[in-house]
């Protein structure tokens, strides 16, 4: 009696032991994707945070298989995906740390706003050899300086915003004689500075700069700046000011009339949108770093990531939020490609084969990796100007160019291709 | 001609918001020897309680000119409670340590303050543009500038001439400037210098606050304005002289007037041109403009 006991007791640890062994040997396991963006610092609110929900909202979608074609399978090729949230706040070197920290964590890494940030991490992801997708960051120098296999941006670069706000400007405005900047005195800034200023030289060839200011980054407080452009004669100005400079900017412009006076270009400008509304003046020229937010086109996934986005967060997905999830739905759309009917996991090398000049379909319109060896997106770009209409501020006059037109070919630095004018 | 008003005024306002920053700063370092670094997050607070206090105001439909005195408020109100619980409740326990400790402690604080902030008002910007738009704009050399600016530097003008009383004029001024003097010296004469220590932090810190404040309406108050302000403030009361008043005001002037005409003439040297005048200083003078002679005791 006490043997049969003894059994039973055994028998039931062992079919318990079973029960429990089972569901985990059956369950997959998620992929894990690192994302890195600003949660803390001045870059958080505009950007960062933006990102992160998106990055969240995606992923929860993804693996509930709810996102409209041609990403309805359900996570990456069937198996679930889960993040790994950190913050990029700190500067270059604080990055890489964290970087080398995140990659044995992770399968995947998806990130970096800043510029600075995004030249420090690319070297490092080839030496750590991880698939590391950049999906904010502008400077054109991470793929024309250097040449890396397991980099991928699935966001444009900082030269077709400027780009194309200048095609739009003398579209608008032919007889444009001078122009003036303010810029962050940073390489955002300092870049986004010289491509606006060599494109309208290119286009407008003898039109005077008047002046160039550069304050300082977060400098926040612009008088002897407004003065400065409102005395300088300028026709008109441009910033590529973000966060709070640029609210800045518009709060202390607006009321001493630098935006009546001058036609002010802000090439980043989409972000304050939501931040100040109708405090933007009326023809101020916008650009979003893409086809992004209002400038999205009318389409099932531009739907799909307003609205949902809007449902959960209660304010609309701005240009940072639509580049996290086109830089997820490129990977997922890599993955997928490179997994193809078979029913193993793909490695690396296959995903990034297949990611290597993919066509793909973001909430953005299409993305075609075509620069920097099939490692860097182009796509259309799109511009607008402010209006105010019945209290709310609407964007207007939205003019649209073909990825080709404001990108330079692939090896073709993006300073050369403005300066020999633009061609093709 | 015509460029020498603009850069003056635009000088002058910049300057004078210098000088409400770092008036509170040198004058904690006069009386303390405490280079406190958590001045930042205090400007900072300043600013979010102003944006919370005046945006409740504007936003109950009281009278916009109202906003002002909740700006005050504010600073009033962060400066009379936070400046006191850091005192007491940490600085208090230090003292008498040395100042680079000081200097590592304050710098905690600033840290925790940073986070304290992000958890109570989150990582979107705030915006309270009225009072800055509200009293309209003043021709000057045929350029628009904002009356706000003239109420700044008047609210400067007033903070320096009512500290310079209160020190030079008042019964607690002249025991202030005896411990700034001689602290054991003060100690032994019946001097609490305890209750001395609060009162420069709090009046410190209502200062820092007060600079936040009647920035808020001016600028996107976002997270980590603190950081950009106290370095500007160190560089301003290093040349002045740590711990000189006086020296703090011809510091943020000499600054503001370098920076104003370096922006309208050299643009790209703008972030240079404040440190560079610190640094011709410090040649010259090695302790700043206005040092204080220090005793040698034996």
């Amino acid at each position: 009696m006490r043997a049969s006991s003894s059994f039973g007791l055994r028998a039931g640890l062992a079919a318990f032991a079973l029960l429990l062994a089972v569901p985990a040997s059956l369950a997959q396991q998620p992929l894990k994707v690192g994302i890195v963006t600003f949660l803390s610092g001045p870059a958080a609110g505009p950007f960062g945070v933006p990102a992160r929900n998106a990055a969240e909202l995606t992923a929860e979608l993804l693996n509930a298989g709810t996102v409209p074609a041609p990403y309805s399978q359900k996570g990456f090729g069937g198996t679930p995906i889960e993040l790994v949230i950190i913050d990029e706040a700190g500067g270059p070197q604080k990055q890489v740390a964290e970087y080398r920290n995140l990659v044995p964590r992770v399968d995947i890494v998806i990130g970096y706003i800043s510029s600075g940030d995004c030249l420090a991490i690319a070297p490092v992801a080839e030496e750590q050899k991880k698939l590391t997708v950049l999906f904010d960051c502008g400077t054109p120098r991470i793929f024309e300086d250097a040449s890396y296999k397991y980099v991928f941006r699935t966001g444009p670069t900082g030269t077709m915003d400027n780009v194309s706000v200048a095609l739009y400007l003398v579209e608008r405005n032919p007889n444009v004689k001078s122009i003036a900047g303010l810029n962050q005195n940073y390489a955002w800034g300092q870049d986004s500075w010289a491509d606006f200023e060599n494109a309208m030289k290119t286009l407008k060839p003898g039109i005077e700069v008047k002046t160039s200011q550069m304050p300082k980054l977060f400098a926040g407080q612009f008088g002897a700046e407004i003065t400065t452009l409102l005395g300088s004669g300028a026709e008109v100005i441009h910033s590529s000011m973000w966060g709070g400079d640029l609210e800045g900017l518009v709060l202390q412009g607006a009321p001493r009339g630098l935006f009546e006076k001058h036609k002010v270009v802000l090439s980043a400008g989409e972000p304050a949108i939501n931040r100040l509304g109708t405090r933007i003046p009326d023809g101020t020229i916008l650009g979003a770093r893409g086809p992004f937010g209002p400038f999205a086109p009318d389409t099932d996934l531009a739907r799909w990531l307003k609205t949902t986005y809007q449902d959960r967060y209660h304010i609309p997905p701005n240009y940072a939020s639509f580049k996290m999830t086109q830089a997820i739905l490129g990977v997922k759309a890599a993955y997928e490609k490179a997994k193809g009917s078979s029913n193993e996991a793909p490695d690396q090398d296959k995903i990034i084969a297949a990611f290597e000049n993919l066509t793909f379909e973001g909430p953005g319109g299409p993305v075609k990796m075509a620069l920097g060896k099939g490692h860097q997106a182009i796509m259309d770009a799109a511009v607008g100007t402010t209006k105010v209409e019945a209290g709310e501020l609407k964007i207007v006059d939205i003019a649209r160019y073909s990825a080709d037109k404001v990108n330079p070919p692939d090896g073709v630095k993006s300073e050369v291709w403005i300066k020999s004018g633009l061609k093709k | 001609m015509s460029s020498i008003l603009p850069i003056a005024f635009d000088g002058i306002t910049y300057a004078s918001w210098l000088f409400l920053i770092s008036a509170g700063l040198t004058l904690i370092y006069g009386v303390m020897r405490i280079l406190n670094v958590a001045h930042g997050s205090l400007y900072a607070l300043g600013a979010y309680a102003a944006c919370s206090l005046a945006g409740a105001w504007l936003g109950g439909g009281l009278p916009a000119a109202g906003s002002f005195a909740m700006l005050l408020l504010a600073a009033v109100l962060v400066g009379s409670l936070v400046g006191p619980v850091i005192e007491r409740g940490l600085l208090q326990w230090m003292y008498g340590k040395d100042e680079v400790v000081l200097v590592l402690i304050t710098y905690a604080v600033f840290l925790i303050m940073e986070d304290v902030i992000k958890l109570v008002w989150g990582v979107d910007s705030l915006l309270l543009p009225e009072p800055y738009a509200l009293p309209g704009n003043l021709q000057l050399g045929g350029l628009p500038y904002p009356v706000y600016n003239v109420l700044l530097i008047a609210l400067a003008l007033a903070t320096g001439l009512a500290l310079a009383w209160a020190l030079y004029r008042t019964r607690q001024g002249k025991l202030l400037l005896a411990v700034i003097h001689d602290r054991e010296m003060s100690m032994a004469m019946g001097i609490n210098v305890s209750r001395v220590y609060l009162a420069t932090f709090a009046v410190g810190a209502t200062l820092a606050a007060l600079g936040g404040a009647f920035t808020a309406p001016t600028i996107a108050v976002t997270p980590g304005i603190g950081v950009e302000v106290i370095v500007l403030a160190f560089a301003v009361v290093v040349i002045g002289g740590l711990g000189s008043l006086g020296g703090a005001a011809l510091g943020a002037l000499l600054v503001g007037l370098v920076r104003s005409a370096t922006v309208r003439y050299w643009p790209e040297a703008e972030l240079f041109s404040i440190y560079a005048v610190m640094a011709l200083v410090l040649i010259a003078r090695p302790k700043g403009l206005f040092a204080a002679q220090e005793a040698r005791k034996i």
